[in-house]
């Protein structure tokens, strides 16, 4: 689970972690209070005001209304309403949004950390992540603070620095020192460090993340080391343990359709494609999506009904995906090994005639238990549903309804 | 011979009075599967399917001489159960559970590996020797008996392979579904390994999906150990987009390695015959072998 980076920064700093200061608002007016509050509390007079939405790249980015981007500096109180006013309520455009950029509903007004002093402030990265190969996690590191990590990787790979972490032990102190002396720190800055990758460590630790990433991590004017930006993902699996953590979750950020079908207990990730898909198994839904593709048509949705499919997921799973205008076809794919399909054809009948006007043709394809029964209801329920038995029948259904 | 699981296997079954355990308990016994009792800490002397309750696996041991474990518990309490098993002596976890912890997991899996046992899972099917033991939630007679090895990280599509061998005119040794999750204990190579020597498996099918090494790792095996039998491969998630999660926890695009196209071209690199269509794969092992279907 995604997080915003104003809880993500709440977050780290219940863990010692220093992060650059900010208060979250919804409006403009909240915006001037947070700013007045700020100044009063780290004495800042210049403010940085970003958007707050689940994806990258806001800096550049666009508010589509306004021409503002997705982060800006107000160098007065006067200029902070104005300025979160060009945020707030629209649509932010980045690389990580997609053409259609995604509505600001909150801002985070924060104290500014880049102010002159005694040295220049520099910028650094760090990560702490699951390495799935080696089973454990890593702490990256590098220099080149405020890049894109990947590029980094490509083209300098020497310049990040890796620590693996031993799941018994834990971070151990060299560790740290040594990511710290690989990041050329010294003095008061070093031991800063040291103290910012520790808590940063236990905050990942406690909060059973899965991803940290920290870009950038600044050293100020003045040798302290703080979080300007955070990227934090809980692991869904561990947020039974973790209520606080899991009421962060902001529906705004997600897909209606895919929040209604998680409430329904169906798995559903909205795609672009004209042909809608209903499967039993995650890996043979991806595989479904790809037959589909190979048919000629694109997916429209990764949608997998789980074990237990009846006829009330298979209705529920019907009405997600007939309300994608997109769709053209459904093909409906279940692998009967426990679940016999002549019930789930009989769902399927039972469905279809709840729902009624349904305008798209549909493809049935039960194979396992009792198959030949439940082609035999589908083919005989006088429904413009077609049945399949084979894999490669089901394929060629599906070129033919979107040739039509 | 056989791999994993077979006629000798003492198997209990973990969380074997909830409904899960239960269900699936009755079906393996069904099966023919040698179910020894299982373990329900507390209900601990009850009797269950026929079959006596433990209250810890150290327990069932003991008493029933049992080697093999399938683990219904829930997914808090999960790790916990597997890592009792490796305590207990147990050799051989399948853990069916999904939705454990990926911290459990990182913990878990070094201290089993200390114990010398072996995990398959967890988020998996399980693992069948067809007409001999079936240690999973798989519908059993899908798999009829044959020399064709099967390694996966999905249920259902796991159960689509095995049906098309089976009308391609051949059979499954062992099927390994090896699990979905980011950790699991068995990789696809050390599957893979386990399917190559075995004098009872001809071929090998080998079904992935996006996210992870595990399929670029077990290909790359493959042919430093010089492609000694044929394998088939097919990845699932050729459409599936970059940075969503597929269902499965650990089928996710983080980086260029993980797509299926990524994947899938590793795998033909290293004299891998891929199966572009899922619908294919039962062919492409037919034509693989020469088998007339």
């Amino acid at each position: 689970m995604n997080i915003h980076e104003y809880q993500a920064k709440e977050l780290l700093k219940s863990y010692g972690v220093r992060i650059q200061e900010g208060l979250v608002a919804n409006s403009p007016e909240e915006a001037l209070e947070a700013a007045k509050k700020l100044n009063a509390s780290t004495g800042t007079s210049w403010f940085v005001i970003k958007a707050q939405i689940h994806a990258g790249g806001r800096g550049k980015g666009k508010v589509q209304e306004t021409g503002s981007n997705g982060v800006v500096l107000a160098k007065s109180l006067e200029d902070v309403p104005t300025k979160a006013g060009n945020i707030l309520g629209g649509t932010l455009v980045t690389i990580q949004t997609g053409e259609e950029g995604k509505k600001v509903n909150k801002v985070l007004v924060a104290e500014d950390v880049y102010y002159p002093g005694a040295s220049e402030p520099k910028e650094y990265y760090l990560s702490i992540l699951l390495d799935r190969a080696k089973g454990c996690n890593v702490i990256m590191a590098s220099t080149e603070g405020g890049m894109d990590i990947e590029e980094v990787a490509e083209h300098t790979p020497e310049k990040i620095i890796k620590e693996w972490i031993d799941p018994k032990l834990g971070l151990q102190a060299f560790q740290i020192r040594k990511i710290a002396f690989k990041l050329g720190l010294e003095g008061t800055a070093f031991k800063e460090m040291v103290k910012f990758i520790s808590s940063l460590y236990n905050a990942y630790i406690g909060s059973d993340s899965s991803q940290f990433e920290i870009n950038p991590v600044l050293k100020t004017s003045d040798d302290k080391i703080l979080a300007v930006d955070a990227k934090v993902n809980l692991d869904d699996n561990a947020l039974f343990r973790h209520k606080d953590l899991a009421e962060l979750r902001d529906l705004a950020e997600e897909d209606p359709l895919e929040v209604e079908a998680g409430k329904s207990g169906l798995n559903y990730v909205k795609l672009d494609g004209n042909v809608g898909c209903m499967v039993n198994g995650a890996g043979l839904a991806m595989a479904t999506m790809d037959m589909i593709k190979l048919s000629g048509g694109e997916p429209a949705n990764f949608l997998d009904v789980g074990g237990g499919a009846n006829a009330t997921t298979v209705e529920a799973g019907f009405r997600i995906i007939l309300q994608d205008p997109n769709v053209k076809a459904i093909l409906i794919n279940v692998f009967g090994g426990i679940v016999r399909c002549d019930r789930i054809a009989n769902g399927v009948v039972e469905a279809y005639k709840s729902i009624g006007d349904i305008r798209v043709p549909i493809i049935v394809r039960l194979q396992g238990t009792n198959a030949e029964e439940g082609a035999k209801i589908i083919d005989e329920s006088g429904l413009k549903v077609s049945s399949a038995i084979t894999l490669k029948e089901a394929a060629e259904k599906v070129r033919l309804a979107i040739s039509a | 011979m056989s791999v994993l699981v077979n006629k000798d296997s003492k198997v209990i079954v973990q969380g074997f009075t909830g409904s899960e355990g239960s269900f699936h308990a009755q079906q393996m016994i069904e099966y023919g599967t040698n179910v020894v009792g299982g373990v329900t800490p507390g209900k601990g002397g009850s009797s269950h399917l026929e079959r006596p309750v433990f209250n810890s696996v150290e327990e069932a041991v003991m008493k029933t001489g049992a080697n093999t474990t399938i683990i219904f518990v829930p997914p808090a309490f999960a790790a916990d159960a597997i890592m009792e098993a490796a305590e207990a002596g147990i050799k051989v976890i399948i853990a069916i559970t999904e939705g454990i912890p990926v911290a459990d997991m990182m913990k878990a899996k070094p201290y089993i590996k200390e114990k010398g046992a072996v995990l398959i899972g967890p988020n998996c099917p399980g693992v069948i020797t067809p007409g001999e033991a079936k240690v999973g939630i798989m519908p059993g007679f899908v798999f009829k008996k044959g020399r064709i090895g099967i390694v996966s990280k999905s249920g259902t599509l796991t159960y689509e392979a095995a049906d098309q061998v089976a009308k391609a005119g051949m059979g499954v040794s062992t099927a390994i579904g090896i699990g979905g999750d980011p950790i699991i204990g068995t990789s696809t190579k050390e599957a893979v390994q386990l399917l190559m020597e075995d004098p009872e498996t001809d071929a090998i099918v080998m079904i992935g999906e996006i996210g992870g090494n595990y399929e670029a790792d077990a290909a790359k095996w493959i042919r430093e150990n010089g492609n000694k039998k044929p394998v088939v491969g097919f990845i699932a998630g050729q459409t599936a987009p970059p940075g969503r999660r597929m269902g499965h926890a650990g089928a996710i695009i983080g980086g260029a390695d993980d797509t299926a196209a990524a994947k899938m071209r590793i795998m033909a690199d290293n004299g891998i015959h891929v199966a572009e269509s899922p619908a294919e794969i039962g062919a492409v092992m037919a034509k693989v072998l020469g088998v007339e279907a």
